[in-house]
């Protein structure tokens, strides 16, 4: 059985892909800002929302800050994606004096050393040992801003993929059923779809009670 | 470091894809979705489509199509052709597209693409120039200079192709499609020269487009600042494919993603 899966409508992000990529593995996500779906869907999909600052206001006007922080913090079944990967952080260069949701301690900044920004295209993507469903392999990015590496990521718990353009910088985390990824695996071919499959699989074992 | 894309392209008229030379003389070929299935499966880094009779006719864009494309493949999809207000680009993007590329009505309108940039991101707005050769009669050796052409290069605009570009990437374009009108279908190569000339003016990556048959071809390109190498004729046409481009390009040292598993049927 898939679980319900609800992407957070944020206006003005690309969600066609999401949704495609979703529908292919047999999934139909249901669209919505309202914080009590947010809260009680089995699982949730955060995706990019072009800039650091206009994304927290979207979600502080919706009222989906707090949802979604304590999504996070329960390891209830989410997928942050691209700009969503940075929301989840403390806060970035993009936009200076706006906190992040705070639930990944770590800061965003510009990816500096690319010979060309932003960074499109196809990149290695090499997970920590402790990842369970990040895996080596080639995914698509689209983006200038990256997370920090901080050592305080895995401090609380979250294992660390990485990336190299110009600098090595963070291409995805993962705790529990919390996965947030810089790349985006709904355009990633059969890498990102494989990725998506087994955080499905994460999402239903977590809320059958199984294991986190 | 990320790797070098090749971008198959489908110009799209009327629900079907055609090609012609110098963006004249259009001839079926094929049905768009078989068309992107086929592509991402041969190791297509994304996909480019470009509504070609929208401009010219006044056409809304292919709405539709991308619909179905989106739906078919999970690989990255930049579309272009008919894109005049903000609104056609927030279509567009519902629709599924990744990327949506401006051209004439960014001409005539540069703030269309300030406008994108601001509601969508750098990363979803895409330059596409068409660029012809400024042909000098009088002095035959000054240096190659290139002009943008519009209304499906019926058009010639004076504008300076490098200066527009430059402006554009002020404006908020993330990455730029630099078609040489001159080379377009014909097969003898991309322009070089525009490429070089376009690489040292911008910062953001840039796909050459017009004139490749080989993957030497595409080499040149990225040698001269390309950061992806955009290509329709040879891939409809069957005189090679995505993946023997990829693996041509492999084999002279290239930094490309090759899919993983060699296709059924090559």
């Amino acid at each position: 059985m898939s679980p319900d899966v609800v992407l957070v409508r944020t206006g003005v992000a690309n969600v066609a892909s999401v949704t495609a990529a979703l529908q292919r593995l047999g999934v139909e996500p249901r669209l919505s800002d309202d914080p009590a779906v947010i809260r009680g869907a089995a699982a949730v999909v955060l995706p990019g929302v072009g800039a650091f600052g206009a994304g927290m206001e979207r979600l502080d006007a919706a009222g989906l800050v707090t949802p979604l922080r304590a999504r996070v913090e329960r390891g209830e079944p989410t997928l942050a994606v691209c700009l969503g990967l940075q929301l989840l952080g403390l806060e970035s260069e993009e936009e200076p004096g706006v906190p992040g949701l705070g639930v990944a301690p770590t800061r965003t900044r510009r990816l500096t050393g690319a010979p060309r920004l932003p960074h499109f295209g196809w990149n290695q993507v090499e997970p920590d040992p402790g990842c369970t469903m990040l895996a080596a392999g080639e995914a698509y990015f689209a983006h200038s801003f990256r997370l920090d590496d901080s050592p305080a990521l895995a401090a609380e718990g979250w294992s660390v993929a990485r990336s190299l353009e110009g600098e090595p910088f963070v291409a995805a985390i993962e705790r529990g059923a919390v996965l947030g990824c810089q790349f985006h695996p709904e355009l990633s071919g059969t890498y990102g779809a494989a990725l998506l499959e087994r955080w499905l699989e994460r999402a239903a074992l977590t809320l059958s009670g199984g294991a986190a | 470091m990320v790797r070098l894309r090749v971008i198959p392209c489908l110009d799209v008229k009327d629900g079907r894809v055609v090609k012609g030379v110098r963006f004249q003389g259009l001839r079926d070929a094929g049905d768009p979705v078989e068309r992107a299935v086929a592509y991402a499966e041969s190791g297509a880094d994304e996909l480019c489509l470009l509504d070609v009779s929208a401009t010219r006719e006044g056409r809304a864009s292919a709405v539709e199509t991308v619909r179905a494309v989106r739906a078919a493949i999970g690989i990255p999809l930049t579309v272009g052709g008919g894109v005049r207000r903000i609104e056609d680009a927030a279509r567009l993007l519902d629709a599924g597209a990744d990327k949506v590329a401006v051209n004439t009505a960014a001409l005539e309108r540069p703030e269309l693409i300030a406008e994108i940039k601001a509601r969508l991101g750098a990363q979803c707005t895409v330059l596409s120039l068409d660029a012809a050769r400024r042909e000098d009669a009088e002095r035959p050796d000054s240096p190659p200079s290139w002009e943008v052409v519009v209304a499906g290069g019926t058009r010639r605009t004076g504008t300076d192709a490098i200066e527009w570009a430059r402006r554009a990437v002020s404006l908020g374009a993330g990455e730029i499609l630099a078609t040489s009108w001159d080379r377009d279908g014909t097969g003898d190569g991309y322009d070089a020269e525009l490429l070089r000339a376009l690489a040292g003016a911008v910062s953001v990556p840039l796909i050459a487009s017009g004139g490749a048959r080989t993957a030497g071809h595409m080499e040149t390109a990225l040698d001269a600042g390309a950061s992806a190498v955009l290509a329709a004729s040879i891939f409809h046409d069957g005189v090679t494919t995505v993946r023997q481009i990829k693996l041509e390009l492999a084999r002279s040292g290239r930094d490309v993603r090759l899919p993983l598993c060699p296709p059924s049927v090559q």
